[in-house]
């Protein structure tokens, strides 16, 4: 990133502050310590912040504040330190996913080994060794995008979609992860299968990923799979705490 | 006895709506509630009651119903035909739906969603702060044939009451202002975009609704390699065909497809309302102009409930007149007839 962030209104709904115009490592970070700092300022004409991929979006009711005062007060905000140097916020989670990769459970994983040139017994053992940021939540409730994978794993969507992969699906495509809330057509390779569910509307913790968490995907096989009770929500995973 | 709501028949697509739920785009699920917003205020304003009561939405076709307890009702949005025990109902106005009668409500005649309301709103749990049902996000479902949905048992709510709806039933013009990714399209493309006359396309929903025109798309200078972005609702994406899609209540909260516009909140009810076919023209206005429309519109919205008029009735109308009270029960003319 070269050039400074930028600040754009959002119809009437608030303002954009961006970091980048294309994903990367230094704009996600800065968009995910900007939004925590943000949100313990706590501004009174703020209703709501969500983050992108490298993006902070502020819902501001543009009808009744004028776009330009929110905006001098996040220059100030930003002015403040250079977001893409900022560290990760506290409060974060490890997670550590079991998944199954291949098989009938997740049919694309040879299929994006090869588009890599890896086989598919390498791609497993990158995919399950490797560790990812949650990178935003979105799409769908509690959706995370995940990542970044190394650069090998920088393949495009398919062209065709396909049609409906189920929830717990673990997606991939341009070097990113998709734990899928809910069965989805997509355009992102099937690689692997979780019994992790993102969202589940009568637990304690409906949402069960945060922005900045990490996760990894260890490789278990379909015995150990079909033994994660279905009253698991978190699919078997262990988690630990990241001061 | 419990006080419910029964539903004796049930069109293919209704669900308890109200303002959504706000606070959640950072956890990936949008504000939902009612695709008319609008509807929910007249709706409060017919009833004498706060706006955020939950109200049946009913696209397109509505059903049958049946109270366990005297009630009132209100009936706003797409214009149905109904009829209380046989005889025909006003829309845009409250009526008493006595214990036991039957309430029907027919197709849509204009505009698509029609709203169902009962005096204190209907009584169904809150989750996660709100009543309404998010279909997209599996939060609540449709309405189905058998259902009991919780009423209040003593609210009370003026009935014979009618309104002049804002019009919005038939498409029309909408009003649009840039957003953060217009610029992404060329001047001449937006231009082109403003003096295409669409038509509601069929292919719509609470997530959103499609424009359709014979005409080429409408395709961004870079759109297939931008980074996905928050999407709010109003927004208009031009997805990989061309074509331009409105985003509404239900969509997803973000997207990479670029978008070219965002609908002035106030118009929102008036793309949501345009039944399947019917013209649709947009038009960019300025940011400032937006905000004078807005800022009007929200008190026309703070001003409904006085201009809730008394409904007069034509006596061949009531089926059941000799049932009726006339004579006794006058009240004060100095009275606030709203207290």
């Amino acid at each position: 990133m070269t050039d400074g962030p930028t600040i754009k209104t959002v119809g009437l709904s608030g303002l954009l502050v961006s970091f980048g115009t294309a994903m990367s490592e230094p704009a996600n970070r800065a968009a995910l310590a900007f939004r925590a700092a943000l949100e313990a300022e706590n501004w009174p004409e703020v209703s709501e912040t969500m983050m992108s991929l490298v993006s902070v979006f502020v819902a501001v009711d543009l009808v009744s504040i004028p776009a330009a005062q929110v905006e001098e007060r996040l220059r100030d905000l930003l002015g403040k330190q250079d977001w893409t140097a900022a560290p990760l916020p506290g409060g974060r989670t490890r997670w550590h996913v079991p998944t199954v990769y291949g098989t009938d459970l997740a049919p694309q994983l040879a299929e994006a080994a090869e588009v890599t040139g890896l086989d598919p017994d390498t791609a497993i053992r990158q995919l399950s060794s490797a560790r990812v940021r949650v990178l935003t939540l979105g799409f769908a409730p509690g959706q995370p995008y995940l990542g970044e994978l190394d650069e090998v794993w920088n393949i495009p969507r398919q062209q065709n979609l396909t049609k409906s992969v189920p929830s717990g699906a673990l997606v991939l495509a341009i070097r990113q992860l998709i734990i899928f809330t809910a069965p989805t057509p997509t355009g992102w390779r099937h690689v692997g299968q979780t019994a992790f569910r993102n969202f589940v509307l009568d637990a304690a913790k409906p949402f069960a990923l945060s922005p900045g968490d990490e996760l990894s995907f260890p490789a278990i096989d379909r015995g150990a799979f079909d033994k994660i009770g279905a009253d698991d929500r978190y699919g078997g995973a262990d988690r630990e705490s990241l001061a | 006895m419990n006080a419910h709501l029964k539903i004796l028949s049930a069109g293919p697509a209704m669900s308890l709506q109200d303002m959504g739920r706000e606070g959640y785009l950072a956890h990936g699920l949008t504000r939902g509630g009612a695709a008319d917003r609008l509807a929910l205020h007249e709706g409060a304003a017919l009833l004498g009651q706060s706006p955020d009561c939950a109200a049946l939405e009913m696209v397109g076709m509505g059903g049958t119903f049946e109270a366990t307890v005297d009630t009132v009702i209100a009936l706003t949005g797409a214009r149905m035909g109904a009829t209380l025990d046989g005889a025909p109902l006003t829309w845009h106005a409250s009526h008493a739906l006595p214990a036991g009668a039957k309430l029907v409500i027919g197709g849509a005649q204009a505009g698509t969603y029609g709203y169902l309301h009962v005096a204190g709103g209907f009584q169904t749990p809150v989750v996660m702060h709100a009543r309404a049902s998010h279909l997209n996000a599996q939060i609540g479902a449709l309405c189905h044939i058998g259902d009991t949905l919780p009423i209040s048992a003593n609210a009370s709510a003026r009935s014979g009451y009618f309104l002049t709806p804002d019009p919005r039933l038939q498409g029309g013009t909408i009003r649009i202002i840039t957003s953060f990714q217009s610029d992404q399209f060329a001047q001449e493309t937006r231009n082109r975009f403003a003096a295409t006359s669409f038509q509601r396309d069929a292919r719509g929903n609470r997530q959103g609704v499609r424009m359709h025109t014979d005409e080429n798309g409408f395709y961004a200078t870079d759109g297939l390699s931008i980074v996905s972005e928050v999407i709010t609702t109003g927004d208009i994406q031009i997805a990989g065909d061309g074509a331009p899609y409105v985003l509404m209540c239900e969509s997803q909260t973000t997207g990479g497809y670029p978008r070219i516009g965002t609908v002035i909140p106030c118009d929102l009810p008036k793309v949501a309302q345009a039944p399947v076919g019917a013209p649709v023209q947009f038009e960019f206005i300025s940011h400032a102009e937006a905000i004078e429309i807005e800022k009007r519109a929200r008190n026309e919205v703070k001003a409904l409930a006085t201009k809730a008029q008394p409904l007069v009735r034509d006596p061949s109308d009531i089926a059941d007149l000799l049932s009726y009270q006339l004579i006794s029960g006058a009240v004060s003319a100095t009275a606030d007839p709203f207290a």
